[in-house]
């Protein structure tokens, strides 16, 4: 009789390095998503020791075009736009970050409740969550932000508002259909509670979906932000906020420069989430793939 | 105390509204005691697993259920919630059909054999817990198992899979077991192994087993006693011995006719034709009536019931009647030959 090789599992805590590995297995497009990402993340920590002249203060004649000295111009108080726009993160990212935390937060454990209990918690919560899908984003966003006042927390709160509804139709579809697989029923017929079920063996296999769309909707939040600043519901002037900042360089047309500098950083914003979520999409979510 | 283990009485459910609707299982009844083994055979659809379902209230919620089933006496139907959740998984235990979906994927074997165990006993320590899990992989032989304990449901073979599920099932030493087609998703071999891991537990520990299978063969070394079930009835019922070589119902014994015999090869397997009447279009009188070689008029109009013969309990009018299983299998053979 031949010996059987002895198993040894690897611990637990090497397993989850593993999920480090999984950033390997993103596209190249994703990579650059990330990168792109990890930039900013770098430029929120380090910018307070970043040798960049006063975001608020006059650094030099004003209007000036790009130059050695101002890499985006000056603007219309002669503040480098540079240096604004790289500020801008400070107050884009946390808030477009706690936003969509928020809304996933909320909209997750509605969504939960609804796809779960089923009944009237059902149709009351997806009721709710269709009017509030039946107004444009923007709109909503704006009604809201205007009736709070305008400021920066304002505006995040008029953003939870509108975008609950997309991660509780996200997690209630997700919970309705792995409360119908049969580990669910074996965990009912051990003698498992009903919040212990939800908890334990329905909802850890729900997360993929909103990981997904979470990643993606960071950038259209930050985009919104930056909308809500324009219009001036958001940030107020002196703040170099991006929405507000082109919202200035807007009526400057001919220095193009003001505006450009806080546009491309809301584009790449937008873009890399955009990458990155895709790219996760197609590592977790096998039925897309074609 | 003189209550039996298990006593089924009278059980119906069904779906629809109350008046017209469907029944799926319409009055089925049986006793099983401690220590003891009840097959319940019958084809996909005949209410054999939603007879089981009703027992634990795991029914779909518009099922209608009406009967009575006494678990040690107390009744089982209409239980309320709270107080079946703590039969449920402590003194009933379950395992089902498919061991890979029956898992939670995400959370290893031996923390789901550890939450099943504390579920029902908060005082046991996780620490504890795990050992007692060590202690049931090791009783269903799973080589290894202070490894296997950390591992997750994809990394075990089907055979294993099944051994942990009833590992998980006897954890908290239920006097009942229902085991729901254990061994339909393996392989032959495996599932020898399966039956007779489920026969040693169940008679070292004294607890009584219903196991439910589309498979005769299955039953046969197993169960002291077997019940057929058709269109949502019992048809026949008896010991193993007297179902196997008394069988006084058609359907049994086509049932018999089609396994396959190792000691008579070159016989021709016979099949029963057609397929079970469906639940909301069941004909008239005998709803094996359609399907079988005996049936006469009067089959087609009035509805055996369950009644005592010499051997078992047949619900076939002309029980009496059926001739010796070889002249059947000869007369089916030929007269199929016939009309080719």
């Amino acid at each position: 009789m031949t010996a059987i090789p002895d198993i040894r599992v690897v611990p637990r805590w090497r397993r989850s390095r593993a999920v480090l590995s999984v950033l390997g297995q993103l596209p190249l497009t994703g990579k650059i998503g990330l990168a792109i990402l990890v930039f900013w993340l770098l430029v929120l920590i380090t910018i307070s020791v970043l040798p960049l002249p006063d975001p608020l203060a006059m650094a030099g004649r004003r209007l000036q075009p790009p130059s050695i000295e101002f890499w985006l111009g000056t603007d219309a108080l002669g503040r480098d736009v540079f240096s604004r726009t790289l500020w801008g993160a400070v107050y884009t990212i946390p808030i477009a970050f706690a936003v969509v935390l928020s809304a996933v937060a909320i909209g997750s454990f509605m969504g939960a409740i609804a796809g779960y209990s089923g009944r009237w918690a059902d149709s009351v919560i997806m009721r709710a969550a269709d009017v509030t899908l039946s107004f444009p984003p923007i709109l909503l966003a704006m009604t809201v932000a205007a009736t709070l006042g305008p400021g920066l927390s304002n505006a995040a709160v008029a953003m939870v508002i509108v975008w609950w509804p997309i991660y509780a139709r996200l997690m209630r579809a997700q919970v309705l259909e792995v409360r119908t697989r049969e580990h669910v029923e074996a965990a009912i017929a051990g003698g498992a509670g009903r919040m212990r079920v939800l908890r334990v063996h329905i909802l850890p296999l729900c997360w993929t979906p909103t990981l997904i769309n979470a990643t993606m909707d960071f950038g259209q939040v930050a985009l919104l932000a930056a909308s809500l600043s324009f219009i001036g519901l958001g940030a107020s002037p002196p703040t170099p906020e991006w929405g507000s900042m082109i919202s200035e360089g807007a009526t400057r047309f001919y220095s193009w420069w003001i505006a450009m500098g806080p546009g491309l950083a809301i584009l790449s914003i937008v873009l890399a989430t955009s990458f990155l979520g895709d790219g996760l999409r197609d590592i977790f979510d096998r039925r897309s793939r074609t | 105390m003189s209550d039996p283990l298990l006593a089924v009485d009278g059980l119906r459910i069904g779906f629809g509204p109350a008046k017209d609707g469907a029944e799926a299982v319409r009055g089925v009844g049986f006793t099983l005691e401690a220590g003891k083994v009840l097959g319940i055979v019958g084809e996909s659809g005949s209410g054999k697993s939603l007879t089981m379902m009703a027992l634990l209230q795991l029914l779909p919620g518009q099922a209608r259920c009406s009967g009575s089933a006494r678990f040690r006496g107390k009744e089982l139907i209409g239980m309320r919630k709270s107080e079946i959740r703590h039969l449920r998984g402590k003194d009933i235990g379950c395992v089902f059909q498919d061991p890979l979906s029956a898992f939670n994927p995400v959370k290893t074997i031996g923390d789901q054999i550890v939450e099943a165990i504390r579920l029902h006993d908060r005082r046991i320590s996780r620490r504890a817990a795990m050992k007692e899990a060590e202690e049931l992989l090791a009783a269903v032989s799973i080589p290894q198992p202070d490894q296997r304990l950390r591992q997750y449901p994809h990394e075990f073979s089907g055979g294993m899979r099944q051994r942990a599920m009833i590992a998980m099932a006897i954890a908290n030493k239920p006097a009942l077991l229902i085991a729901d087609e254990p061994t339909t998703a393996l392989d032959v071999t495996v599932q020898a192994q399966i039956l007779d891991l489920l026969r040693t537990l169940t008679r070292e520990r004294g607890i009584g087993l219903v196991l439910i299978t589309h498979d005769l063969g299955v039953v046969a070394g197993m169960a002291d006693n077997i019940a057929v079930m058709y269109g949502g009835r019992f048809v026949e019922a008896g010991t193993a011995d007297e179902i196997f070589y008394h069988t006084r119902h058609p359907y049994t014994r086509g049932l018999i006719e089609a396994m396959p015999k190792l000691d008579r090869p070159e016989e021709r397997l016979v099949a029963i034709e057609g397929t079970p009447p469906s639940i909301w279009s069941r004909p008239p009188g005998c709803s094996f009536a359609p399907r079988c070689y005996f049936a006469q008029e009067r089959c087609r109009q009035q509805e055996p019931e369950l009644r005592d013969l010499e051997h078992t309990r047949s619900a076939c009018l002309r029980a009496e009647e059926l001739p010796p299983r070889e002249t059947v299998a000869h007369a089916q053979d030929t007269g199929k030959d016939m009309t080719l």
